[in-house]
């Protein structure tokens, strides 16, 4: 199962700064999405928006061709949906106390998921360290520990906002073997990067955001090897300071 | 020096007057405090997740009555259950129950304000990962309220320094009543206006002492949850 998403005229205005201005794009099921652009382009603020963290100033956003109505629809929507945040945040307790968060709010019980947590955990490197505070974990297993507390869930669609930023490279390489694992599930991913090779690497179709527009949007090796814009070309050719 | 022996003597001979003093203070200011916690939690965690028209008055309004002089929340509470008060016909004037009230008032400025601050701190950090991970809005308040525990126990141990450590509103409210309303407070200021100094200053180290056990007592809950 996975989720698609339509953005119709998104616009986000914080304190008279517009973040986004009047998006419009349609992710599809099952597609791995990779959002490149300079910082304050407005990718992280979309991810929100699409996550419910924020509210779009205007514009709606569709979920399999669905508004969402009230707020029962939001939480269950909200719950097919998985963030990865730039910045692992990791309530205090044990790496499995984290692990097992997001289906107790579902009303989940602990005994019978321990062995499915423990496989997760061991899938993601972090075997045998169910009982250490998640606190004291390096950052790289922080964010193995963050990707896999949404994975457990199975969510239909996976947001992630430069989830390896800082990490070094064999904790990148196992993150992005976990995303692999987690495309060929199915699920849609939609992901912010500043990691241009990464973005080959992970992507079915790229979009470069400029200062709150999306200026282009194609197939991966399309953008890289045609970009059509300009300002998608300077950005490519690192001519845009990012 | 001769006062303290007296009075660790008193205290190892299990002296009657003196442990009623003592578990009377201990009574008052725990349950004023216990009060506090079921009133001033929930409001602080009300007032930091809701943005709403007069929040910032409500807590200009706390942090002000946070310094509010004891003897002030004695008179305002000698008000009310004085016998021609709104709650007079319930002669609670000179009761342990009127000086819970009035250390009430003491303590909930500093529950509901400082609560209000540790959960604050803690609001932005976590109530985004707890809602992506598919919380309901009363999950995410009791995830972020778990998450500001420490400053929340922290508003509590100060809260209670507070009581136990204040004279003028019991005095005012309770009125130092041998056998009824007598606690550690009252009793130091009791013998000092009878020339005992050093017996005052004894007692001050008995109520330093409770005071000690009780906060080490808070911290190593604090620190086990």
């Amino acid at each position: 199962m996975s989720l698609s998403v339509e953005l119709q005229n998104i616009s986000k205005v914080f304190a008279a700064k517009t973040v986004l201005n009047q998006v419009s794009y349609c992710f599809c099921q099952g597609k791995t999405y990779v959002l490149i652009g300079p910082s304050g382009a407005g990718k992280s603020t979309l991810l929100k928006i699409i996550d419910f963290l924020e509210k779009p100033t205007q514009g709606q956003v569709f979920y399999n061709g669905l508004p969402v109505k009230n707020e029962v629809e939001r939480l269950a929507l909200q719950r097919k949906i998985g963030m990865v945040f730039q910045q692992p945040v990791l309530f205090s307790g044990t790496v499995l106390d984290n692990l097992f968060y997001g289906l107790k709010v579902r009303g989940e019980k602990l005994r019978p998921n321990k062995g499915k947590l423990l496989k997760v955990m061991e899938k993601v490197g972090l075997a045998k360290m169910e009982k250490q505070k998640a606190t004291t974990l390096s950052g790289g297993e922080q964010q193995r520990l963050a990707l896999a507390r949404s994975m457990i869930l199975e969510p239909e669609l996976l947001l992630l906002d430069e989830p390896t930023a800082n990490l070094d490279p064999a904790n990148v390489k196992l993150i992005e073997d976990l995303l692999g694992e987690i495309k060929q599930r199915g699920t849609t991913i939609i992901m912010v990067t500043h990691n241009l090779f990464q973005a080959k690497r992970l992507a079915d179709e790229v979009l470069f955001f400029y200062e709150g527009n999306l200026i282009e949007s194609k197939r991966v090796e399309k953008l890289f090897t045609s970009p059509e814009h300009e300002l998608t070309q300077a950005f490519l050719n690192g001519e845009m300071i990012w | 020096m001769e006062s303290l022996k007296q009075v660790i003597a008193m205290l190892l001979a299990g002296n009657p007057d003196l442990y009623e003093i003592i578990f009377l203070s201990l009574r008052v200011s725990l349950a004023a405090v216990a009060l506090g916690v079921l009133a001033g939690i929930p409001l602080g965690a009300f007032l930091s997740f809701r943005d709403f028209q007069g929040g910032k008055l409500i807590s200009n309004i706390l942090f002000t009555f946070m310094g509010l002089p004891p003897v002030l929340a004695g008179l305002f509470v000698y008000f009310l259950v004085t016998r021609h008060g709104p709650l007079g016909r319930w002669q609670l004037l000179f009761t342990p129950t009127a000086m819970v009230m009035a250390q009430f008032l003491l303590v909930f400025p500093i529950i509901t304000g400082l609560s209000m601050v540790a959960i604050k701190s803690k609001a932005d950090h976590y109530a985004a990962t707890a809602i992506s991970l598919g919380a309901s809005p009363r999950q995410v308040a009791w995830t972020v309220v778990k998450e500001a525990r420490l400053g929340i126990m922290a508003a509590i141990t100060t809260a209670f320094g507070r009581a136990i450590a204040e004279v003028g509103a019991v005095m005012l409210v309770g009125g130092n009543i041998e056998h009824s309303t007598r606690v550690m407070t009252t009793a130091i200021m009791m013998e000092t206006r009878k020339g005992n100094y050093s017996l005052a200053l004894a007692l001050g180290l008995v109520l330093l002492t409770i005071s000690f056990i009780t906060n080490s007592l808070l911290t190593y809950f604090q620190r086990e949850v």
